[in-house]
């Protein structure tokens, strides 16, 4: 087993009393007190989470934006500066070895970002697949930390900490500028990954502690609140948004998960993967659905899912909606069914209905 | 009264001829916020070992276990309707169920429960 990495915040969360966790070879902050106040937090005011363990990967070179092209199945070098995108990293096969957000930083430089347990899949596959480009690739996971703020209040508590940057005002959504914090480099982002407005912050990891620290003092007054991976889960889950090793894995095609439109088939040239994207998924290959149930009583990860006595499918995510106040799930399902599932809950069969993700939807700001 | 304990994180303690089942604090503070508990009905009997109760939280799902052969004789509605007691007093106002035992449960001391956590 490699060694357990730790995030340059976890005093701080060891202070402020957080549960912690191992999670993608890191130890991560489970919750700090009460996960459904966390959840609700970012629902209504704000949330500040530490996702350091989140792998960067930045790509430089002449060639580096034809070289994304070739390894990612979005159209990387399509992208504006200072704009992200949510892409796939595919396998050969099709299917998906990671998710990952994408930024264009400069006119040869895009910042890669993957989820934490598949940091060596991805930066293997970018290793293999820039051979024969301009381009080079270079881990910087543990010299970048990151901190999220998510929630209504997140525009304000930001603004607070007294940025170098131009008016977030006028940062839109899925866009990144560069600004300063107390003398270090900053890079602000419109992104995340909890339904709301918010802001992902990625700093030189010896800079996290006055970050998390300036953000705690401005942000307290104002609702915000330390958030842990549980109180993640569930905002994510409502938001309808797939979790790789859940929703997403090497098992399944984009489109069969929800995730085909960040296939850009119509718009670029080869990539790997592209093949097997076009033939498609199998007619009868499983889809990614929504499901609602009443009562209190979730169906989990891994649970069957029946129509009738036979099983059609499996649970990927599934909890009692803290938001809504009732069950939500994401399964994998046999295509063809509507209406009325229900999920084997440990010998009790949940009556289910199939829904439209996202389960939650925020409000527009005004 | 003395509190013992289970392997499985759950505490008991007798009050008269029968025992008041719980999850052990150390038991409520790794599920998280419970949200659901599920209870057996009174008269049910089961043996050693056997799940009676299902305690859900937003990330999981803890069982209680019984751990010796007997019969439910009481089981907290309070809890059911409010299931945040379990979090808020788990050794006290969130206990779970009584039970009359027919054999002899294997219990541990507060000291030999504390030292299976570590």
């Amino acid at each position: 087993m490699p060694e357990i990495l730790h995030t340059p915040l976890e005093a701080r969360h060891t202070a402020a009393g957080a549960q912690l966790t191992e999670f993608g070879g890191w130890m991560m902050p489970l919750r700090y007190g009460s996960d459904l106040a966390e959840h609700a937090a970012v629902r209504e005011r704000a949330g500040l989470f530490d996702l350091s363990h989140m792998a960067e990967l930045r790509v430089r070179g002449a060639e580096a934006g034809a070289f994304l092209d070739h390894a990612l199945a979005g159209r990387l070098s399509a992208l504006e500066l200072g704009q992200a995108r949510y892409t796939l990293l595919l396998a050969e096969s099709g299917g998906i070895l990671d998710d990952l957000i994408v930024y264009r930083l400069g006119a040869s430089e895009w910042l890669v970002v993957a989820n934490a347990g598949n940091r060596a899949v991805v930066a293997e596959a970018l290793a293999e697949r820039v051979a024969g480009f301009d381009a080079t690739v270079v881990d910087e996971t543990e010299e970048i930390a990151l901190v999220a703020v998510q929630g209504p209040a997140s525009q304000a508590i930001v603004e607070a900490i007294g940025l170098e940057s131009s008016p977030l005002d006028e940062l839109g959504y899925y866009r990144v500028l560069e600004a300063v914090f107390e003398g270090e480099d900053v890079l602000v982002a419109r992104t995340g990954y909890t339904g709301e407005d918010g802001f992902e912050l990625y700093v030189p990891a010896h800079a996290a502690s006055d970050l998390w620290d300036a953000l705690v003092r401005v942000g307290t007054p104002m609702g915000l609140q330390p958030c842990g991976l549980a109180a993640r889960d569930t905002l994510r889950l409502e938001a309808g948004m797939p979790l790789y090793g859940h929703e997403l894995s090497t098992e399944t095609l984009p489109a069969q998960v929800g995730v085909g439109r960040s296939v850009a088939l119509r718009t670029k040239g080869d990539f790997v993967g592209r093949e097997a994207v076009e033939a498609g998924p199998a007619a009868d290959a499983p889809v990614l659905v929504g499901l609602v149930a009443e009562g209190r009583r979730a169906g989990r990860a891994g649970y069957p899912v029946l129509d009738g006595d036979a099983e059609v499918g499996v649970v990927t995510s599934g909890a009692l909606s803290p938001t809504l106040g009732h069950p939500i799930a994401m399964a994998l399902v046999t295509p063809g069914h509507s209406g009325s599932l229900a999920i084997d809950v440990r010998g009790t069969r949940i009556p289910v209905t199939i829904v439209d993700l996202p389960f939650y939807r925020r409000q527009e700001r005004a | 009264m003395t509190t013992q304990y289970t392997a499985d994180h759950e505490w008991v303690r007798a009050e008269g001829d029968a025992h008041v089942l719980g999850v052990t604090e150390h038991a409520q503070q790794q599920l998280g916020d419970v949200v659901y508990v599920d209870l057996p009905e009174v008269g049910r009997t089961f043996s050693s070992g056997e799940a009676i109760g299902e305690i859900e939280s937003t990330k999981s799902v803890g069982e209680l276990f019984a751990p010796a052969d007997g019969e439910v004789v009481a089981v907290n509605d309070e809890v059911a309707g409010d299931p945040t007691l379990v979090n808020q007093d788990a050794e006290g106002a969130g206990w779970l169920v009584k039970v009359r035992f027919t054999s002899e449960p294997e219990l541990l001391d507060a000291a030999a429960y504390q030292a299976t956590l570590s």
